[in-house]
Formats: C-alpha cells, structure tokens, sequence
C-alpha cells in the first residue's frame, strides 16, 4: 500500500530524515509518534507529495509527486494545525469535492454527525471558525470521499469528548477498506486507535512495533464514580466528559469510548484523592444504547452502568 | 482546465474579502473621482483636452501606483500563506501544480486588472454622460498597455515568491526589484550619458529593457509621437521601431517578460518542496 524506500531529506546541513525504510499494509492503523523535530511532519509531506527528497516513496506503486492528481484523490488528509484560509466554509467544501469527485452534501452529513451544523456557518470565513468547528470540517472533509489512505496529524487534539466518540466510530466504519497515519506527540493520545505504532526520532525511525488490543474503536466503556465530596472542577471535567450525576453530585455516571479510555483515566487521576469508587466496564453495544442518553440535554438517571 | 478555473475561482474570492484588495481598488477608482473633481477635463497640456488629458495623467500614475502595488499584493499573498501553511493543506488536495500555479495567477490577474480597467471604463461613463467626446483609439491602447502591464508585474512577483522561502524575504526582492526598475528610468540614465560613461546606444537599450520604462514611452508616444521630451534617445528609438513599432514593442516585450517569468517561477515551484 505505502512503501518509503531510503527516504531521506535535508534542509540546508540539517538531516531531518535519515534513510527512512518502511512498509505500511492495506487496513494498517500506525501511530507515528516522536517528539518536535523527530521528522513526523516531514515524513507526512513527503508521502503527500509536498517535499522533494531522496529515496522513493509509493502508494499503490504510483509516486505522490508524479502522479499528484491519482495519488492525493485516494488520501484524506487532516493537518495539525488547520491552515488560516479566509475562504467561506461554502467555498472550502465545494472546492475540496469538486477536486475529489465528492458530493459536498456526504461531507455535510459528515459535519453533522460530528456535531458541527454547517448551514449557519456556511458563509463564515474558515479562519474566523472556532478551533473545534474547523478540526471537525477538516476532518469531514478528509472522511467525505473515497479515500484509501487517511493521515491525520493530532486529528482529535481540539475535539470535545462526544466528537472524539464519534470520530473514532466514523474510523471504525472504514478500518477495514483504509490505511491510517495517525500522527501524535504522546503515544497515549492515539494508543488505542492504532494497530502498529512507529517512533522517529532524529529523522530515523527507532521503533516499529505492532499492538494488539481487543477492544475495538467503536467499543465503548461504561463507567461510574463515586467521590467523597463534590468539587467544582471535578462537576466540571465530568460534564466535559457528558457524565450525569446520579447522587446529588457525589456519583457520576457515563459512557467512555473505548479509544478513550486512556485519555479518560488520565484525567480521572488528576482527582485520585476525592475518588472513593471507581468501576469502568466493557459495555455491550445494546447497553451503550441504553446508557446513551449521557449526552447533554438527556440525562441518564438512575441507570446503574456497569460492572 | 476545472482545476484551473477552480483555482482562479479561490484566489479570487480570497482576494476580494482581504485589505489590500479594498484599498487597491478604492485607489484607482478614487484616482478617476479626483480628475474629473479638479476639471482635469478642462485643463489643457501639449493640446490635449477632455477624457484624452484625463487618461494621459491617469495612466502616469498608473504606471507609479501598479507596479509597486502588484509586486508586493502578489509576494505577501503567495509566499505568506505559504508560510502560514495554506499549502501544506490545499495541495494536498488533488490538484496538478500547473493548474495550482496557473490557476493562482489567473485568479490574481483579474482581481488586479479589473479595478484598473474598471476605473477606465468608469471615466468613459461619465465623460459619456457629460458629453465629452472619447478618444476610442487611445481608450483601446491604454487599456491594452495596463493589461499588459499588470501581467509583466505579476509574473515578475510570482518569481518573486517562488525564489524567496519567507515573505520578509519576498518583500524586500520586491521592493528591491522595483527600486531598481525606478532608478534606471531615462532620467537616470541620461544623467549617465552626461559623465560619458555610456553610448546612448547602451542607455537606450538598458532603457528599453526596462518595462517601466516601456511603459513610460509607449504612454508619451501616444501624445508626443516623435518624442521629443526624450531628448536624443527618441532617435535611437525611433530609427530601431519607428512610431508604430515601438507601439507594438510596448506591448509584446513585456508580456513576453512577465509569462517568461512567470513559466521560470512555475518551473522553479514545481522543482521544489511546496509548503
């Protein structure tokens, strides 16, 4: 699918990737991690064709650089930092469909299933969009066609809980048919999306290893706490999180989603002290569906969640 | 050619929402408002009168405002959103960089040439509506050098930005660029020929390969057909083109000038890294 033969590129005197070999499988989900400068970015640019370079890199035996057109119309691309385009939003999507042979109305529904309603931004410039709003247009962009190969760069950095579930179900939907670059500073911001994770550093790649984890990305946990007294910050990282107090704020109640839960136990430990019981539990998709109502506005009341 | 047209489209839409573009536009059709506001119509120069004085002074400013305006609109837009990573993220989309390149300079091409022809035609109108009589012929030929003008700077500017790797450094060549343009105007040149340094063979073609000052003759040939305020290169010019083919020169060196540096900034973008 990917292949990176002695991939190697320079910036003046500095080597910022060092004779990078690689080969990358159909339904691959990797995790590229390192820290700055590690040579991620770089990698990433010259897979998409955007750097010259040493070295061969092909997807699909076709080069990203040659064959632009053929190549980038397979690739979903989310960057890290969404570009400062003064272009309505109107204009964004139907410039992005009309290069990608995609029916704006997919990444609409796209938009909307990420919780982002399109119709009364659609005149807004990009730039003027909040940082969540624009993530998740790009990321209904990259999603919106046939793409064969997705690289996202920190794609959930600026989500809220209740889209990073639902971005990660939309992932779920096209594991099977897509390769996936997911690219992280922090292994445990993507640990449970991938299936193989690569570390750079130094513009070499220094480990390359695979990951087994049962718990599929459309898996969803549920979980419920019992504090010792109520706290305004900890009120507030729970409804962050879509959980409902079912005890007069001293027991919390809501669903996690399984790509997440590492995320979500991080945060947990910022409040170990006030935590008298904890319990997060593998949740069928049926009792998920009874515990759904956690998202604001329905709030799930007297459902014990699990365990 | 759907790329390339989409292309145009997005530099165009993004060119009408930014600054530049406003205060651009307020300027030359602000230029026209003036002249006809001090009876510019009515003055009198070298035996022009009405829109055919109003066009002569306005296409001398032209010629001082576009140049400089284009080059640095063009060098800020071009290698500024490279550098705040536009690129990285619209051409990894799939477009072809000929219709990326191409696309961008046509978009930007109507954006910059439209308010000054628009100006033009907006004196037309209300010479019309005064019932001043228009000088067609001239009309024609002004329109035909601005046009020309315009893309010569524009192709200049997108070599410009795709040398130049920040947008400080694309503004200094630029400003750099057109400062030199400035400094080898006749005048400067004449004063050269006065230390006899040079042949008036040599200032006259330093001189001619200069489009602003292309630009500068064309404009006066058109109502001093023999030159005369060029002092003695106006015989060097006219022996090599004569009246109507110095006109012609006018026209074709600097378009040529502006695509050959336009396809040499395309050649240069699709060698090197994009974003």
């Amino acid at each position: 699918m990917i292949s990176f033969s002695n991939v190697s590129k320079s910036f003046r005197k500095a080597r910022v990737l060092d004779d990078i070999s690689l080969d990358i499988g159909l339904s691959e989900r990797v995790a590229l991690i390192g820290s700055n400068g590690a040579g991620k970015t770089t990698l990433i640019r010259c897979l998409l064709g955007e750097y010259t370079f040493d070295g061969e890199v092909r997807i699909n035996g076709r080069d990203p650089r040659q064959e632009r057109t053929a190549v980038l119309g397979a690739i979903g691309f989310v960057p890290q930092l969404p570009p400062p385009l003064k272009m309505p939003v109107a204009q964004l999507i139907d410039f992005s469909a009309a290069l990608c042979g995609t029916d704006p109305a997919r990444i609409h529904q796209l938009a909307q299933r990420l919780g982002l309603d399109l119709t009364p931004i659609l005149v807004r410039p990009f730039v003027k969009l909040s940082g969540g709003m624009k993530q998740k247009l790009l990321i209904a962009i990259a999603l919106g066609r046939e793409a064969k190969v997705l690289v996202m760069d920190e794609p959930a950095a600026n989500l809220d809980p209740e889209a990073r579930k639902i971005f990660f179900e939309l992932l779920a939907e096209r594991q099977e048919d897509v390769t996936m670059l997911i690219s992280s500073h922090r292994l445990n911001e993507v640990s449970a999306l991938v299936n193989r994770v690569i570390e750079m550093d130094m513009g070499k790649v220094v480990l390359d290893d695979r990951v087994a984890d049962d718990v599929s990305l459309s898996g969803q946990f549920a979980c419920r706490i019992s504090i010792k007294r109520s706290e305004a910050a900890f009120i507030k990282a729970m409804g962050a999180w879509n959980f409902s107090d079912i005890g007069n704020g001293l027991e919390w109640a809501g669903v996690v989603p399984g790509p997440d839960r590492l995320r979500f136990m991080g945060m947990t430990s910022r409040y170990v002290a006030l935590i008298s019981d904890f319990s997060l539990a593998e949740a069928e998709l049926k009792e998920v569906g009874a515990a759904a109502p956690c998202v604001p506005g329905n709030p799930l009341r007297g459902q014990a969640a699990a365990n | 050619m759907k790329q390339l047209w989409l292309t145009a489209k997005l530099d165009i839409v993004e060119s009408l929402r930014a600054r530049w573009f406003q205060i651009y536009t307020l300027v030359f059709g602000g230029i026209v408002a003036l002249l006809f506001l001090f009876g510019l119509t009515e003055s009198r120069v070298l035996g022009f009168i009405g829109l055919s004085r109003l066009l002569v002074t306005y296409i001398q400013l032209t010629m001082a405002i576009l140049p400089i305006f284009v080059l640095i609109t063009t060098v800020r837009s071009v290698a500024g959103d490279r550098e705040a990573g536009v690129y990285e993220y619209l051409l990894s989309l799939p477009v072809s960089l000929a219709a990326w390149f191409w696309g961008k300079i046509l978009g930007r091409y109507i954006v910059i040439f439209l308010p000054v022809f628009g100006a033009m035609v907006l004196a037309v109108l209300i010479a019309l509506l005064r019932g001043i009589e228009v000088p067609w012929g001239m009309f024609g030929y002004y329109t035909a050098l601005l046009a020309v003008m315009a893309a010569c700077f524009l192709g200049l500017g997108m070599l410009i930005s795709a040398l130049a790797r920040s947008t400080d450094m694309a503004q200094g060549a630029a400003f750099l660029v057109w400062l030199t343009l400035l400094l080898f105007l006749d005048l400067i040149l004449l004063g050269v020929m006065i230390q006899g340094k040079v042949t008036p063979e040599v200032a006259v073609t330093v001189a001619l390969a200069n489009p602003l000052q292309v630009f500068r003759t064309a404009a006066l040939a058109l109502f001093d057909p023999q030159l005369i305020v060029l002092g003695p290169s106006a015989y060097v010019i006219l022996d090599l083109f004569g009246v109507t083919g110095y006109k012609v020169f006018a026209l074709a060196y600097p378009t040529v000038l502006g695509i050959g540096a336009a396809t040499l900034g395309y050649q240069l973008f699709r060698r090197g890294d994009l974003p």
